[in-house]
């Protein structure tokens, strides 16, 4: 039987483009060991053409950030008329706008922290102080101020007196323009990817994240060392199929499709905060998502080719219909 | 089209052992100089910088596409085959003679007078900085840079654990009573300064040049207190107003060590450099080049001295030299036309880089994502910094784009201030994230 042709996309111009070249090296070195043919390419203008000339049997979208994951490049995907792994355009947008999805796992019945999405202009036109201070009154302390779309944790800082919430915003706005500022949950740090195949979304083991310094920030996420991973999570048994579930049910209201990653924190009573999710999460050395697929006994490349031939055989079942 | 298998149901079983990881087996063997080789947002963001969209005023790549590719090539196959068994054996730990000759050749258009004996041929001159580091440097010791300096020395001088103390420079250099001050400073607290590093010339990140007063004035400093310098001269010959600038080695020889590349005359690719010692000094870098690297490539030292002797190098340097010239004169005027009120600037007289000053309470460091999202790249200037200084600085290279797209990154850069000044303005503040890193820079590789 000839190799299926995979096209791995990695790279692009959002700020996470070296996460996203690393995770393409990964996840094609894992597609070759599992005996497809699979090459990396950046989004660029010679992606339309490259694809056309070499018709392969399916891409990969690995790029994070905007385009990658806001539904963008998938749409191109589909004018493309290509098989790709992965979530549709419109659900790709919903979970990258993280106000927008925390809005739709809460209509589902999940808890996501009380949050207030702001553009940077509003600041301008009604007055930074009021605001913040409006936002403090609302939300109280500590608060997590991030870019409403995005991911490694650039442009996140954790807020734990009125005094540091400006120079957050500015630190978000630098990234992107619109903040999101979050209660923040103190807890347990937890990742749980969910593999959808022919029986339906599973949810992979929850990965804890212990980082050093107590912040999981860019460094400690891409300095190999730097984080302790618990996989599956230490949690109380009851919890962590609370995780599970958490993470299923986001998958499910998104209307998300074969693979994602959502990040969640237990909290001290034991309940299970969702955050974001993720359509194309992190697949690099030091990502959460590798981790849970080796602890669930699997393989990346195993995961990665039975992705590949759903969205072939998806792709080959829509051109009969 | 192959037949796709059917999309099997992998089951995913869940191990009841919790396993801990830090995905680094050795996180605890390693040594306590590597403490800050860590993961940097900054630096990843430098990614960016190499797709075309983005107009990248960060790196340092010189421009090498005037090379006469075909004649460089010509005399590399002549190379191999008529000295292939000399030039891709093992050579000399102190690096081929006739090229130290040459060397010193070189070397004397800028008034130096040195024995091809006392040179030492290097992996780029990056690797003459790590040698005398090496063998004058232990940990705690401390080295006088300028403010700001170098980020490939930084990066040395970081990893032998000496400590930097930086000294204030205006637009001629080095300022002394600084220097004097710094070193007041240094023996009141017990320590001594092993060396100073300065780049006189053509100054990277910089842009200014020593006067020839100034020379005089440092090297008077440095022989009342004994102090060893370290003359890094990468851009001499690339100056833009006629012959070059007498070294302070010239005036020196006793008390400079000089290090030199060909990595900006003529290509980097070579990796070619040279540190020219005293005798003594000299003795102990060959013993210490042999340790590191057994001897420097002999294949590349002789298709530099090839390209030497064929080739008018000087001519080449001239025409280098010229298109350098015309793309600081784009960079000045797009600078002048666009950057908002409170933004200053050096004007280079050679080299490759502009330094350029942000208005007031601004942070270059911060500002970085959003000029990549405007699609231009710089480097924050606490690259240039051991200390955390530099916040407000940026260095800008003109070496790579051509002077259009030079225009153009000038006017996305100076967006991007007047977006930043609007946010300082709403919030009163900087941005939460300060801190210096040696590692918050391009790859050299990066146009």
């Amino acid at each position: 039987m000839t190799r299926l042709r995979v096209v791995v996309l990695a790279g692009g111009l959002s700020h996470e483009r070296d996460v996203s070249l690393r995770s393409g090296a990964r996840v094609v070195h894992a597609l070759t060991s599992a005996g497809l043919e699979a090459i990396v390419r950046d989004a660029d203008a010679a992606m339309l053409g490259l694809l056309r000339q070499e018709r392969p049997d399916c891409v990969v979208p690995l790029l994070h950030g905007a385009a990658g994951e806001d539904g963008s490049l998938r749409e191109v995907l589909e004018l493309a008329d290509v098989a790709y792994v992965g979530s549709t355009p419109a659900a790709a947008r919903v979970a990258f706008d993280k106000p927008v999805a925390k809005h739709v796992v809460r209509e589902a019945g999940l808890s996501t922290p009380d949050s207030v999405a702001l553009r940077a202009d509003t600041f301008r036109e009604i007055g930074a102080t009021a605001v913040l201070q409006a936002l403090v009154q609302r939300l109280g302390l500590p608060l997590f101020v991030k870019p409403a779309s995005g991911g490694s944790a650039l442009g996140g800082t954790a807020v734990t007196c009125a005094e540091a919430l400006p120079a957050a915003m500015v630190t978000c706005f630098s990234y992107g323009s619109v903040a999101l500022i979050e209660r923040c949950i103190t807890g347990t740090e937890v990742a749980v990817p969910v593999l959808e195949l022919a029986a339906g979304p599973q949810a992979l083991p929850a990965v804890e994240i212990r980082p050093d310094g107590g912040v999981y920030d860019y460094r400690a996420r891409y300095t190999a060392g730097a984080t302790e991973f618990v996989v599956p999570a230490e949690l109380p048994e009851a919890t962590a199929a609370q995780c599970a579930e958490v993470a299923v049910a986001a998958h499910r209201a998104l209307g998300l499709r074969d693979f994602c990653r959502v990040d969640v924190i237990v909290d001290s009573e034991g309940t299970v905060w969702f955050l974001e999710a993720n359509v194309a999460p992190g697949m690099t050395e030091t990502s959460l998502a590798p981790l849970s697929i080796q602890a669930a006994g699997l393989d990346v490349g195993q995961v990665f080719s039975s992705l590949v031939r759903r969205a072939v055989g998806r792709r080959r079942s829509d051109s009969v219909a | 089209m192959p037949e796709p298998m059917p999309a099997v149901g992998l089951q995913p079983q869940v191990i009841p052992v919790a396993r801990q990881t830090r995905l680094d087996s050795f996180v605890q063997r390693y040594a306590e100089r590597t403490a800050h080789l860590q993961a940097s947002e900054i630096r990843a963001l430098f990614a960016v910088a190499s797709r075309p969209e983005v107009v990248s005023l960060a790196g340092g790549m010189p421009n090498i596409s005037g090379l006469p590719l075909d004649a460089v090539g010509e005399a590399l196959a002549e190379l191999t085959r008529e000295r292939g068994t000399v030039a891709l054996q093992y050579g000399s730990g102190q690096g081929d003679p006739d090229l130290r000759r040459q060397i010193c050749e070189i070397m004397s258009l800028e008034g130096i007078s040195a024995s091809p004996d006392n040179i030492v041929v290097t992996v780029g001159s990056q690797q003459a900085l790590d040698l005398v580091t090496r063998i004058f440097c232990d940990p705690g010791d401390v080295v006088v840079c300028e403010a700001p300096s170098y980020v490939g020395a930084l990066g040395v001088f970081s990893a032998y654990q000496a400590d930097v103390e930086h000294v204030e420079m205006d637009n001629q250099g080095l300022v002394p009573e600084a220097l004097t001050a710094a070193l007041g400073r240094i023996a009141a607290a017990g320590r001594r300064a092993k060396l100073l590093y300065t780049v006189p010339t053509f100054h990277n990140p910089a842009g200014v040049t020593m006067s020839a007063a100034r020379r005089a004035e440092l090297l008077q400093i440095c022989r009342s207190s004994d102090l060893l310098v370290v003359e890094d001269n990468p851009y001499g010959l690339l100056g833009f107003d006629g012959s070059p600038l007498r070294a302070l080695r010239a005036d020196e020889p006793d008390r400079v060590i000089y290090l030199g590349t060909f990595s900006k005359t003529f290509a980097p690719g070579f990796r070619v450099g040279w540190v020219l010692a005293p005798h003594a000094v000299r003795e102990k870098l060959v013993l210490a080049q042999e340790s590191a690297t057994l001897c420097p490539p002999a294949f590349s030292q002789l298709a530099v001295g090839a390209y030497l002797s064929t080739c008018d190098w000087q001519r080449q340097v001239k025409d280098f030299t010229e298109m350098y010239r015309e793309r600081r004169d784009a960079m000045l005027a797009a600078l002048d036309e666009h950057m908002p009120a409170g933004t200053a600037w050096t004007v280079p007289a050679g080299g490759f880089y502009v330094w350029a000053t942000l208005p007031q309470g601004l942070d270059s460091k911060a500002m970085l994502p959003r000029a990549v999202t405007a699609r231009v790249a710089y480097v924050p200037g606490t690259a240039f910094f051991a200390d955390g200084q530099g916040g407000r600085h940026v260095r800008l290279s003109y070496c790579y784009p051509p002077p259009e797209r030079i225009s153009e990154g000038v006017r996305r850069l100076a967006a991007v201030i007047s977006a930043e000044l609007e946010l300082l303005e709403t919030f009163g503040t900087p941005s939460a994230h300060a801190g210096s890193s040696s590692y918050d820079k391009p790859h050299p590789n990066l146009a």
